[in-house]
């Protein structure tokens, strides 16, 4: 077996400052990869270079794609690697508003991949879409209405959806839960839960928050500027940390 | 000042102006579908009223054209008369408004009613070619979509039609998809004329504006974007019209008092003009 992901080394600096460095993971299908660090540790930097939104100045990062294998996808032709973020990737912003189309319908929204594949039976991408609606807890009576008239817990699972459609392998999450009250929190990691189990989708979630990292995910990564510090099995480093900056950060979460 | 005596060259543009604007038309029609972009200059009009067009008929005008200009299929109009007035000044060409005479065409908003024959030149004045502007706002991001024929985006409005209207509602600037590669927006003519994008003669976009030129050559394929359960229809009034009873022509509503009286006419004058003379009504 290989891993759906394979990261090597992958460095990105900014002038003199460094955005991350050095890092290197494995992702293996189903798995759920948590990485956790305060804020500028480089967490989003890593998920937007793999993500291909921000070109990194170093490093190599190995998808095993269905065609033809492992492919490193720095190096992967512009239009290949596009049609693989819409095919078999996935990339769940944190503000939702960013990753939904917001002047047109919930229906449409989750139908772009769809279309951007090729489906061109209306009938057809109407079905799939609302049974996606359904799945991520909207009422698909809403289909047609334009995502700006939900709430933020609705747009990020509409978001979820829009993403999911494809049934993408690899799905790069960063922090999903931000900017959400508890309760929403709450009921969008259920649900993640779920999709990610039902799916057997392998994820990579940036998040500050540690309890998220505990519901959703096997392993964790630590990063602190831009290098990674500590990585292991979640409950191990949640309840061992090893190294000082983990220890800050597991002692520095305030108990309910 | 020209060998002529006029203080301009032939057809107001100077040689290496007309130059720039053939190598854009001639790259343009090697391309079906393909933006190019061109110098565009400044014309003595303001931007929307076919400075693109104007630039492209300068270009290909020759003295032994006959030119027909229309705006919105009709002869006489503002737009249409200035400029047919422009080139028969500042090139002496001769001008015309019957469709079947003229070899150079231009056009606002419409393809004539009478088949386009080979050696004829249709010109459109285009006020935005990019199909995706009001999807995607980031030109380098539309660029890189064509270059990629990414064009599932396109696909999303027609949803969003059907889903708002029960129909797809787009009733000109309909999206077509030129030879398998490049989708294209055809100016804003009425999905009524897309059908006759396929047509034996060369026709030639010019948006002024956007300093854009594109273009079809004659017998390329050209269809229009549908689904499979909401085919492409080409859409018009359903009536005759008032003056010469056709029944298959493109027609415009007029009002004719204030008391609610409107009929249809033909919006293509001449096509409108030649039934009557051959006796219809």
């Amino acid at each position: 077996m290989t891993p759906l992901l394979e990261v090597r080394n992958l460095t990105r600096r900014y002038g003199a400052r460094t955005g991350c460095e050095g890092v290197g993971f494995d992702l293996w299908p189903g798995e759920v990869l948590g990485i956790v660090g305060e804020s500028g540790s480089g967490k989003t930097t890593l998920l937007n270079c793999l993500a291909g939104l921000l070109p990194p100045d170093g490093g190599e990062a190995w998808f095993d794609t269905r065609e033809a294998g492992p492919r490193d996808v720095f190096r992967m032709p512009e239009g290949e690697r596009r049609r693989l973020a819409r095919t078999d990737w996935a990339f769940v912003r944190q503000n939702p508003r960013d990753g939904l189309r917001l002047n047109v319908s919930a229906g449409a929204n989750v139908g772009e991949r769809l279309m951007a594949v090729g489906a061109r039976h209306y009938g057809a991408i109407r079905a799939e879409a609302a049974r996606w609606l359904e799945r991520v807890e909207i009422d698909p009576a809403r289909i047609d209405d334009r995502p700006s008239t939900f709430s933020g817990g609705m747009q990020q699972r509409l978001q979820i959806a829009r993403n999911l459609v494809t049934r993408p392998r690899l799905v790069l999450m960063d922090e999903p839960t931000g900017g959400l009250d508890v309760s929403v929190q709450a009921r969008l990691l259920d649900l993640l839960r779920g999709l990610v189990r039902d799916l057997g989708l392998a994820v990579v979630i940036v998040t500050h928050d540690l309890a998220v990292v505990r519901l959703l995910a096997h392993r964790v990564m630590v990063m602190k500027d831009g290098r990674v510090v500590e990585e292991g099995l979640t409950d191990r480093v949640l309840d061992d940390p090893r190294h000082p900056y983990t220890q800050l950060l597991v002692s520095s979460v305030l108990a309910a | 000042m020209s060998a002529d005596g006029l203080p301009w060259g032939f057809a107001y543009l100077d040689e290496g102006t007309k130059r720039m604007i053939r190598r854009a038309l001639l790259k343009a029609l090697a391309v079906p579908g393909l933006q190019v972009p061109f110098a565009s200059r400044e014309m003595p009009m303001p931007y929307g009223w076919g400075t693109g067009g104007v630039q492209v008929t300068a270009s290909v005008l020759t003295p032994d054209d006959v030119l027909k200009v229309i705006d919105q299929g009709a002869d006489d109009t503002t737009n249409a008369v200035s400029i047919r007035r422009f080139f028969a000044r500042t090139a002496g060409v001769a001008t015309t408004t019957r469709t079947a005479e003229a070899t150079v065409i231009q056009t606002r908003h419409r393809i004539p009613e009478t088949p386009l024959r080979e050696g004829q030149i249709l010109v459109f004045q285009v006020p935005i070619p990019e199909p995706l502007r009001f999807l995607e706002p980031r030109e380098t991001e539309t660029r890189r979509m064509h270059a990629l024929a990414e064009y599932g985006l396109m696909h999303v409005k027609l949803y969003e039609d059907i889903a708002r209207h029960g129909h797809i509602a787009t009733t000109y600037a309909y999206p077509v998809l030129v030879e398998g590669r490049y989708v294209m927006d055809p100016s804003p003519i009425p999905k009524f004329d897309n059908p006759k994008l396929c047509s034996e003669a060369i026709l030639l976009f010019g948006a002024g504006r956007e300093a854009r030129i594109h273009a079809l050559p004659p017998h390329t394929r050209v269809e229009s974007l549908a689904f499979e359960d909401h085919p492409f229809e080409p859409a018009r009034a359903a009536g005759i019209c008032a003056l010469c009873g056709a029944a298959d022509s493109y027609l415009d509503e007029v009002l004719t008092d204030d008391r609610g009286g409107r009929i249809f006419v033909c919006s293509d004058t001449d096509f409108c003009e030649t039934r009557r003379a051959g006796g219809a009504s």
